[in-house]
């Protein structure tokens, strides 16, 4: 479903975020994306959002190139990712329904549904009661199960998660991670960029390990390691 | 539509910035509406004057009605007159004083002997007015001709003026509005980056970012001129009285002033403030918006 071809992205002469980089990832799959700060895993995930372009080499998601996407395509290339961050980027001037539903009102579906369909989602991820609330009035757990619900309402082929327990407790983080696990087993690839070694050595999933912009690991059922 | 949504959202978050965008705007469409009133206004004086053929003979102090007939004998020979009207001294006092009626200094000022004697004079046709004028001229009691001509040409002189003066006082708060459109949707963009960016990762196409600025800056237009063109015609309703009064004949071609006129005028500033709006918001929106 995704494939990174030979992958480089240079954001200068002297600054090599990614470097040559070929990584498949099958439909259906929970990977981690582990390594340490300034590895290359957000650039990664950045590569696979559009927002930038390879130096060198291609990425291909469902069997098209993104970096020739049109830019008018690009917009419908993202309604298939959902994005989730450490710092939530939940808007602040809008509340948990809103916030929520501005995933649906970006893709211009009709107010009756983007009505039923916030409110069917809320109440899934327990947040229904929080849909008045704006983002400043919620714990960390409550904001990221709101950038989760907004991430997924669309119902995204794949979901790229960037360090979104970082800013949580151990006991939210693993209820953070139970929602996404419980996202990829209805059919959502999931793509986990994280420094939270416990959960990563619990989950016995696929790891992949970053270092210096490389791939230095890549193991199913990984542990996580960057030796 | 999601899209009024999104601008109502956008004004209530920043109310301050709402309300000064609206007031420039209200002087800017005030100015327009202003001009465009007098612009109409004194393009309908010069028609009534161009449409009365009418001189009138101011008599020197001491002119008998003998010396008036004769000049009226020798012009209705000319084949060119319609009409004559004296006004005595007396009749011009009365007249001065029904237009002066609620003014008591004015009225104590003057008497009957400071005011002339004259001849008002119609003409068949516009032309017959200045061989007729010539020929009045030439009478010994006759003090000073009047006729539309001069009266004409100094209003076409003054509309000229109007017009000029005008359109470069619209053109510069025209100017300095789009101006201010870009600022503050320009800053308004600055400051929602990162809802632009989360908009962006979520979907939204260019035409969905864009649209809510895009009718921010037409609404602070919209909403200026409305009120210009509300204020400037409450002013024409409030100041008819003394309007009519002061123009006296000359009002009848202003007032009553058409719905017509009212509602074209609404819809100039409009049409205008969309222009305006719409400019100021893509300028912002290219100078400050890479999607």
């Amino acid at each position: 479903m995704i494939s990174f071809q030979n992958v480089t992205k240079k954001f200068s002469t002297a600054i090599t975020a990614v470097d040559g980089i070929n990584l498949d990832v099958k439909k259906g799959e929970f990977v981690f994306l582990v390594g340490p700060s300034g590895a290359g895993k957000s650039t990664l995930l950045r590569l696979l959002s559009r927002e930038y372009l390879p130096t060198t080499g291609k990425i291909v998601v469902d069997e098209i190139d993104i970096s020739k996407l049109k830019s008018s395509d690009i917009p419908l290339y993202r309604r298939k990712i959902g994005f989730v961050f450490q710092d939530f980027k939940l808007l602040d001037d809008r509340t948990v329904f809103e916030n929520v539903a501005l995933a649906l009102q970006v893709r211009q579906m009709p107010e009756n549904e983007i009505l039923k369909e916030v409110e069917r989602t809320l109440k899934l991820f327990e947040i229904w009661d929080r849909r008045n609330l704006f983002p400043r009035q919620l714990s960390g757990g409550e904001a990221q199960r709101t950038a989760i619900a907004r991430a997924i309402i669309g119902k995204p082929e794949v979901l790229l998660a960037d360090e979104p327990t970082g800013d949580l407790d151990p006991q939210t983080a693993w209820s953070v991670l139970q929602l996404l696990g419980e996202i990829n087993s209805w059919g959502t690839t999931v793509i986990m960029a994280t420094h939270n070694k416990e959960i990563v050595d619990t989950q016995k999933r696929r790891v992949i390990s970053v270092k210096g912009g490389k791939i230095i690991k890549d193991k199913n059922e990984g542990k996580y390691d960057l030796h | 539509m999601i899209y009024i949504e999104f601008v109502k959202r956008n004004i209530r978050r920043t109310p301050y910035q709402a309300l000064a965008a609206s007031m420039v705007m209200f002087l800017t469409f005030l100015t327009l509406s202003s001009f465009l009133i007098l612009a109409m206004g004194s393009q309908q004086i010069l028609k009534f004057y161009e449409s009365k053929p009418q001189a009138i003979a101011f008599f020197k102090d001491g002119t008998t009605e003998m010396d008036v007939q004769a000049i009226q004998d020798a012009l209705s020979q000319t084949g060119k007159i319609t009409q004559f009207k004296y006004v005595s001294k007396e009749d011009a006092l009365q007249i001065y004083r029904e237009r002066n009626k609620n003014n008591q200094t004015l009225l104590e000022l003057v008497t009957a002997n400071i005011l002339p004697a004259s001849l008002e004079i119609s003409t068949l046709s516009p032309n017959d007015l200045k061989p007729v004028a010539e020929i009045v001229k030439r009478e010994p009691v006759v003090e000073e001709v009047v006729f539309p001509e001069d009266v004409v040409a100094s209003l076409t002189q003054a509309t000229g003026l109007i017009r000029i003066v005008g359109t470069g006082i619209v053109a510069f708060s025209i100017s300095f509005s789009i101006l201010i459109i870009i600022m503050i949707i320009g800053f308004k963009i600055r400051i929602k980056r990162e809802e632009i960016e989360t908009m962006k990762l979520l979907g939204a196409s260019t035409r969905f970012i864009k649209t809510p600025y895009l009718l921010e800056g037409m609404v602070y237009a919209s909403i200026g001129a409305f009120l210009g063109w509300l204020i400037s015609v409450l002013v024409i309703w409030y100041f008819e009285p003394l309007l009519k009064e002061g123009l006296g004949e000359v009002a009848q071609n202003i007032y009553p002033i058409s719905p017509l006129f009212v509602l074209g005028l609404l819809s100039i500033q409009i049409f205008t403030a969309i222009l305006v709006g719409g400019l100021g918001s893509l300028a912002a929106l290219r100078r400050y918006l890479h999607l």
